[in-house]
């Protein structure tokens, strides 16, 4: 099934959903209304740190217009005292940041809501509500947050027995440290900061919800994952999931932080008490304040070589800020930093510190890039102290099958050498570099490599014949980056029918079985899964139906070309039967056609990536422009290549953001200044070159195309690609993020 | 809901008596870039709306018998961009108009809309100012002119007084041997606003400098003359010497603000370094190699 004569798997087949999203017709989050529907709007705290000693909110229900309002005794509170886990995601402190409880913890932290008649009436309403603030000291830097003498957010922190901000400590150790040092002819040690970044999808967070009669509860929203939609509201507003559906919305990109909700248990509580359906649409605002961005970070990374460039040993500290209720990504760096590598002694440490921004989520690779920036470029430094070529340091310590990661995973077949090969063979890194083409114009070229873990879990998925003789595939995760085009891809391949006749659909939490978020590079290896399984039950069926009409055994038939044929001469001679015949005598023969798969997946072995980039250096006024970059990455098999490629360009552009020009800028009262896009300066689209992805489609063992997972490893490098080719142009090192031009002209001035 | 009254007048005249009867409720709109923005955020809220493109004089472009060009307020980037000699004789000035905002934005905003802002990073009002562009002004009490860089009054201010309009640019005759630029500093290659900005014109003789006029945008409230380096420049060859005092003028009269679009040092520095760039573009222009 993964062989290079398919006529559909590794094609590039027109997208499923393309035609909608072209025209515009495509239904995102805030495209759907309801008769009688109001508007929700949320109050939001003008503080970062303050105690709210009291809300009234009668003169904002009394405005004519307003239909209901809610704060946070409407929420399920879940007691600090004790955790409810919902897969990765704590609900005490997901109560706490869709609406503050005791206190405010970040500027934009919502305090309450209203829904009315209108946004203007239930803004005007909003401004009605007082709330009595007790204001505190506030902070908002790691540096600053972890000071003996920080204003302490969280009363039941508690770190080596004393109030903090350090409200998670996460060790990994392999062999001992201290002895691999020691046999160290040369060790470098460095610190690096990064600064939070946002995922910077450009849909905003949007739901509609209906609050029936009887208490059936719907909800339209986009996001990674309408099961999770459905279970943390749920949770949050008491209500069962059997009584709650969540219809899932196209998305407008996600990128990690659609893993968790923050309007969805509000807009059900407006909803239950005004009895009408509430429409709530963050402003762009409202996104950059109150939804989660990635950790900012402090690091140090100390690496141990011998002469030969062998690494003997490795230590990573890792700070992360996981704003204002804990939770940070901390298993990306402590778990991913050194995994590429084969090293027997590591030590590497997280720490989770909270202070007064708003809560991170997920974002690509959670954590990861922070922890490889800093390792990747104390590899840079070690290559340059010992002479050796950059990519020879790499494959002299590449990670070997079977060997032990620190996070404590044995891996399997592993293809990080194959990556490196790839860059050390390509035309890019052999090309000459013009290292000074004009005066005061100065270029570089750095590499960096990447580790993320990988991810299966829970998928759903049914198969449906209809009666025409055509196939409707039904999976249960939204399609983020392609993945209803990868499906109709294995699908057309597996049943041997053209892939016009195929129509892959995303089932809501009420028409198809529970299917965990699409995330963690999960989606199109655990679903190509089990829409296979379910495609091979299908065929059975077909086979059997067959047999049926032939009157012979149904191991005499086989399924070839979209046509079910007699096995050979012996088992009779029959004109074939087509998905067309078969499923016009579906219902004589049996009934209807269809079945359905449901799996804990496994086998997402890790992926691996690496980089090679090419910046020019204007040094009179310190911007860095990328000119060329090329990504190779070993994908298993590319069951849709545009949809791969789009996931490694996509990766490398946010890491181009985050390595140049993205960051949260805060003002000394703790408010968010820079909360737009004009000001949060992701990359623009004539700032980045064409990237150029070279596939690598060493079949995964362990899936039944061979899918490996791509959509996070390729965030993973650039920082520290960037970072290193920066140093090749001017000579001198940056140990902090952005390399933005202030910065960057402040280091060449000297 | 607020009721917005939308008015179009087909002339000046009509125009200004709106204005003034609205007696501070009312904006005007050209292309409506950066009003509607404000409206939509709830920093504007207007009870009238008057558009005055309708008035053949605030959307029309002319070139005089003496060489002089009148560029009425509300005439768009890409409606100048098209006119086929402005271009030629004013390249820096339709570089910096052309900079307001992306493709789509261009249809829309004007050179009078973007002095009229306010905005101390406007890229249009430096390459005005380096060109002497001359405003006229019409009001209750009749019409005036002004100096292009006497217009700002400080961020998001201007010196028009209570009911007066911008109603166009004059931008003088130019002599054989001028050329202008406009350069800004952004951290994005576009869709983003200046960090600093500078507009340089020139006019050259045998390879000397016979005048020079040096705009300054985004270093300090308003945008800037600034006169010394202007000085600088006149009656050299534009050897290192006097770019060098040119651009060290232009720094010394940096008076900018640390904020999240740059920083006081990096402004600073930037300054001297766009008016080196600027300088050498508009000087290859006036002698004919550009």
């Amino acid at each position: 099934m993964n062989a290079i004569d398919n006529k559909w798997i590794g094609k590039r087949t027109i997208r499923p959903d393309g035609a909608d999203k072209v025209t515009g017709r495509a239904g995102y989050s805030a495209d759907h209304s309801m008769p009688g529907m109001i508007w929700g709007r949320v109050l939001r705290s003008p503080h970062p740190h303050a105690v709210i000693r009291g809300i009234d909110t009668s003169k904002a229900e009394a405005l004519p217009g307003v239909k209901a309002v809610v704060t946070a005794k409407d929420i399920v509170n879940f007691p600090l005292d004790k955790s409810v886990m919902l897969g990765i995601q704590d609900m005490r402190w997901m109560c706490r940041n869709v609406m503050a409880r005791e206190k405010t913890l970040f500027h934009g932290h919502p305090v309450a809501a209203v829904a009315a008649i209108s946004e203007e009436v239930a803004e005007a309403a909003c401004k009605l509500i007082e709330v009595d603030y007790e204001v505190l000291p506030h902070v908002i830097e790691i540096e600053d947050a972890i000071k003996p003498d920080a204003p302490i957010l969280h009363d039941f922190v508690r770190h080596e027995g004393k109030p903090s901000n350090i409200a998670t400590t996460m060790v990994n150790k392999l062999g001992d440290v201290d002895a691999g040092f020691a046999q160290a002819d040369l060790i470098i040690e460095r610190s690096f900061t990064t600064r939070p970044v946002h995922q910077g999808y450009i849909e905003p967070h949007a739901c509609t919800v209906s609050y029936a009669a009887d208490g059936r509860v719907t909800i339209w929203s986009s996001s990674q994952g309408q099961f999770m939609v459905r279970a943390m509201t749920s949770l949050l507003t008491g209500i069962p999931q059997s009584n709650i559906r969540a219809i899932p919305a196209e998305i407008g990109g996600g990128f990690g932080a659609k893993t968790i909700i923050y309007l969805e248990p509000v807009a059900v509580m407006l909803a239950k008490k005004s009895g009408r359906p509430v429409k709530m649409v963050m402003s762009r605002d409202e996104v950059f304040r109150a939804t989660g961005p990635t950790s900012g970070s402090m690091s140090t990374v100390k690496i141990g070589v011998k002469k030969d460039g062998s690494i003997v040993a490795a230590q990573g500290t890792f700070y992360l800020q996981a704003g204002g209720l804990p939770g940070s990504p901390l298993r990306g760096p402590v778990g991913c930093s050194f995994s590429p590598y084969n090293i027997e002694n590591v030590l590497s440490v997280g720490y989770d510190v909270v202070s007064n921004r708003s809560k991170v989520a997920a974002y690509r690779a959670p954590g990861a890039p922070l922890g490889a920036y800093a390792t990747e470029c104390v590899l840079d430094e070690i290559a340059e102290a010992l002479g050796m070529d950059k990519l020879e340091l790499r494959l002299k310590n590449t990670a070997k099958p079977g060997g032990k990661t620190v996070y404590g995973a044995t891996l399997g077949a592993i293809t990080f050498k194959e990556t490196v090969e790839a860059i050390k063979n390509h035309p890019h890194y052999t090309a000459p570099l013009d290292k000074n083409p004009s005066k005061g114009v100065v270029r570089g070229r750095g590499v960096a490599s990447g580790f993320w873990f990988n991810a299966g879990g829970e998928s759903s998925a049914q198969l449906n014949i209809t009666e025409d003789g055509n196939v409707n595939v039904t999976t249960g995760h939204p399609d983020v980056g392609g993945s209803r085009a990868s499906i109709a891809n294995v699908t057309a391949e597996l049943l041997g029918i053209d892939h016009s006749r195929i129509s892959v659909l995303i089932g809501d939490t009420s028409s198809i079985g529970f299917s965990n978020l699409t995330g963690g590079s999960r989606v199109t290896f655990a679903s190509a899964m089990v829409v296979t399984q379910s495609a091979e039950k299908v065929i059975g069926q077909l086979k059997e139906r067959a047999a049926k009409i032939w009157k012979i055994d149904p191991e005499a038939v086989i399924w070839d070309n979209g046509e079910a044929r007699p096995a050979g001469p012996n088992a009779g001679q029959f004109p074939p039967l087509t998905l067309k015949d078969l499923a016009a005598k579906a219902n004589e023969m049996g009934g209807p056609i269809g079945a359905g798969v449901q799996l804990n997946t496994t086998g997402a072995d890790p992926g691996f990536a690496t980089h090679c980039v090419d910046v020019e250096v204007d040094v009179d006024l310190g911007i860095v422009r990328v000119l060329r970059y090329t990504a190779a990455q070993d994908v298993g098999r590319a069951l849709h290549p545009d949809y791969v490629e789009g996931q490694i360009q996509g990766g490398v552009v946010q890491g181009i953001g985050w390595a140049l020009s993205e960051e949260y800028l805060y003002n000394a009262k703790g408010q968010l200044d820079n909360a737009s896009f004009l000001d949060y300066r992701m990359p623009v689209c004539s700032d980045v070159p064409m990237i150029e992805p070279i596939m690598l489609e060493i079949p995964n063992p362990k899936h039944p195309q061979g899918v490996r997972g791509v959509g996070e490893a390729p965030i993973v490098p650039p920082l520290a690609a960037i970072a290193n080719a920066i140093h090749d142009a001017l000579g001198k090192r940056f140990y902090s993020l952005p390399m933005s031009p202030p910065k960057v002209l402040a280091v060449i001035d000297g | 809901m607020t009721d917005i009254r939308y008015l179009a007048p087909p002339t000046l005249d009509e125009a200004v008596r709106a204005f003034a009867a609205a007696q501070g409720a009312a904006r005007i709109l050209a292309g409506g870039t950066d009003l509607l923005v404000q409206m939509r955020n709830g920093m504007a809220r207007p009870g009238t709306i008057i558009d005055i493109k309708k008035i053949p004089e605030m959307t029309s472009i002319s070139e005089a018998a003496d060489g002089s060009f009148w560029v009425g307020a509300a005439v768009s980037g890409a409606v100048l961009a098209e006119h086929p000699r402005f271009g030629t004789v004013w390249p820096g000035v339709l570089e910096a108009i052309n900079l307001i905002g992306s493709t789509q934005v261009q249809g829309r905003a004007s050179a009078g809309g973007n002095l009229c802002h306010g905005s101390p990073a406007a890229d249009s009002v430096p390459a005005m100012v380096a060109a002497g562009a001359v405003l006229t002004i019409a009001g209750p009490n009749g019409r005036r002119t002004l100096p292009v860089e006497a217009f700002p009054a400080g961020p998001g201010r201007t010196n028009l007084a209570a009911g007066e309009i911008l109603v166009g640019f004059t931008l003088p005759a130019r002599p054989a041997g001028s050329g202008d630029a406009y350069l800004r500093m952004i951290p994005r290659t576009e869709m983003d606003i200046a960090v600093v900005g500078v507009g340089v014109s020139l006019t050259m003789a045998g390879g000397v400098v016979t005048a020079a006029r040096v705009g300054l945008g985004a270093a300090a409230p308003t945008v800037l003359l600034v006169a010394d380096a202007a000085k600088a420049l006149v009656g050299s060859k534009l050897d290192d010497a006097a770019i060098n005092a040119a651009a060290a003028a232009c720094s010394a009269a940096c008076k900018p603000i640390d904020d999240k679009r740059g920083t006081i040092v990096y402004r600073t520095k930037v300054a001297a370094v766009l008016l080196k760039r600027a300088a050498a573009i508009a000087a290859d222009r006036a002698q004919g190699r550009a």
